[in-house]
């Protein structure tokens, strides 16, 4: 049989893209899900804060998955659960394995790529002393605890301010475990500011900016760590340091996007953030195969995945129904001084519009986004505030993408006067 | 004059809130930030999301949350309300776990289905 469609990984952004396209008219569309159910990474943050811009309420990460899943009733779009893919290849044959069918090749017209991100994990990051039992990754505890139902510590320590790291620092404390400190290298948070203070500060949880674990004590399971204040250079300053007692490190140190099958097939990957490289419409290097969510970027913000993912499905019924776009005549989209991890990397000259993403690489304050064609001003945009944290977002119109005479634009960030 | 960061969406507006003049609430971006200025200084509330037990083998444990949120000094005395409760299969999102804690109108629901 030959689907219209196959998606790879039923999160939020797998279960977005499949709806997209079976609005679009496509008719045989399969998504494939590793693990048991669909849901994705939502399934196992159980807080709230989801939803805000898609459904306009706050809405927990089961709840926001559970919609989109109810939303495939009747649908006629089929689940294929505890299913794990091990290869895709260029010319669009999906190779899978589960319990009940063995090893199958599937064959699609088109692909969407959806499998989300991994933690990075200690061994990305290298900290000095023993390897005992009870250092992990925050997502590894969030599912033990949340999905599972084991407690994964007493006493506990947590490296890295990211989301995820905040977020069980709050539900290990309301568990009734101890959150010691959490320890974050940077001189600033890579979490949200309400997350500091609502899984922070509301219990007294210190946190140590400029600061690292320089050594993890324990045999067999964890006994002790010491942390220490880091100079400029990042590098422990001695004198500095300070010692619990915890049975439990939790290690928060950022995602990276899970591209191996991309990799393998030969598309084109990002190597700076390890995300697949797209064009507006969310087409990988490969035509016909798209990607969307976090393994193109890391997003904060589960609405602009639903957003990306519906645009990658209805460029996959596109596809179908009426053949590639033309690449001939592109635009490359180039990053300005201070920008950084732009999205998507080039715009087809026939698109409607095109929104582009990206990340500032340090903090502006009254300021501006400018894309430029050359010398010409393409667009201006003000902004009050832009941080790393957060995800800017400029769409260029039509009308826009008409008035771009080279074969190039570039996004720049700059402060301007009041 | 009390600062403080809004969080009920992740923009994290950094309010003020001027206790001498009738809590006026400035540097808000939306209506929610002036409730949540006036509230966190004059009763502070959290929405408490956490799991209770299920009786099914394959996820034994279901997601729930405040339908509302609650003062923020009942929050592990929530928290122990869930320990006794075992959810029995069929679970539906929506669905009342606790009604009514501690008489503030407020329940545990289920936030996700489990069969
Ligand atoms: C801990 C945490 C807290 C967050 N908090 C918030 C928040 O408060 N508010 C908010 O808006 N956003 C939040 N986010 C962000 C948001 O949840 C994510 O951006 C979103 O879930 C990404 O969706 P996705 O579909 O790309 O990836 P995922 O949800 O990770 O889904 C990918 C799916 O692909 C499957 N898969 C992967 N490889 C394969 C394979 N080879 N074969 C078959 N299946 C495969 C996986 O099993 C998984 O189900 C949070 C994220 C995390 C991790
Ligand atoms: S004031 Fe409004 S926009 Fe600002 S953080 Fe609060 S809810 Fe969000």
């Amino acid at each position: 049989m030959m689907y219209d469609l196959i998606v790879v990984g039923g999160g939020p952004a797998g279960l977005a893209a499949a709806l997209a396209a079976k609005e679009k008219g496509l008719d045989s569309i399969l998504i494939i899900e590793r693990d048991s159910q669909l849901g994705g990474i939502l399934n196992q943050c159980i807080h709230n804060g989801f939803g805000l811009h898609y459904f306009k309420e706050e809405l927990t990460g089961p709840e926001y998955a559970g919609r989109f899943i109810k939303m495939l009733e009747g649908t006629g779009i089929k689940a294929m659960c505890d299913t794990m893919v091990l290869a895709v290849t260029q010319d669009k044959k999906i190779h899978c394995i589960n319990p009940t069918d063995g090893y199958q090749v599937l064959e699609a017209k088109s692909i969407v790529l959806a499998m989300g991100c991994r933690e990075r994990t200690r061994g990305a990051i290298s900290i000095p002393g023993t390897r005992p039992a009870g250092v992990l990754t925050a997502g590894a505890a969030q599912r033990f605890v949340n999905i599972e139902g084991h407690m994964v510590g007493k006493r506990v320590v947590i490296l890295g301010s990211g989301d995820i790291g905040l977020i069980m620092a709050r539900r290990m404390t309301l568990e009734g475990a101890k959150v010691l400190a959490c320890v974050e290298l940077m001189p600033y948070s890579g979490g949200l500011q309400r997350n500091i203070v609502q899984c922070l500060n509301d219990f007294d949880i210190p946190l140590y900016l400029s600061h690292t674990i320089t050594e993890i004590r324990g045999k067999n399971r964890v006994e002790g760590v010491t942390i220490a204040k880091v100079g400029p250079d990042r590098k422990p300053i001695e004198g500095t340091e300070i010692d619990f007692d915890c049975d439990t490190v939790l290690l928060s140190v950022g995602l990276i996007p899970e591209n191996e099958l991309t990799r393998n097939a030969g598309i084109d990957i990002d190597i700076r953030t390890n995300g697949v490289v797209v064009w507006e419409n969310m087409e990988t290097s490969v035509p016909g195969i798209f990607a969307s969510g976090n393994v193109v970027h890391v997003h904060d913000l589960v609405d602009y995945v639903t957003g990306e993912s519906q645009k990658a499905g209805r460029a996959a019924a596109e596809y179908v129904k009426q053949g590639m776009r033309s690449r001939e005549h592109a635009i490359s989209v180039n990053e300005g001084k201070d920008v950084g991890f732009i999205v998507p990397l080039k715009i087809h000259r026939e698109a409607m519009d095109a929104e582009i993403f990206f990340r500032v690489r340090r903090i502006f304050e009254t300021s501006a986004i400018v894309v430029k064609d050359g010398d010409k001003v393409l667009a201006h945009l003000k902004r009050a505030h832009m941080a790393p944290g957060e995800m800017e977002r400029v769409k260029l119109s039509r009308s826009l993408l008409d008035a771009i005479e080279g074969d190039e634009i570039t996004v720049y960030a700059e402060e301007v006067e009041e | 004059m009390k600062e403080l960061i809004c969080i009920t969406c992740p923009r994290g507006c950094h309010l003020k809130v001027d206790e001498e003049n009738g809590y006026e609430v400035t540097g808000n971006s939306c209506p929610r930030g002036k409730e949540y200025g006036y509230n966190e200084v004059t009763n502070p509330k959290r929405v408490v999301t956490s799991t209770v037990r299920t009786n099914s083998r394959e996820y034994p444990r279901c997601p729930v949350k405040t339908n509302g949120a609650i003062p923020k000094e009942k929050m592990f005395d929530a928290m122990k309300l869930l320990d006794d409760i075992v959810l029995a299969v069929p679970i539906y999102c929506g669905e009342k776990v606790i009604e009514n804690l501690f008489d503030t109108g407020i329940d545990f629901v289920a936030t996700k289905d489990v069969q």
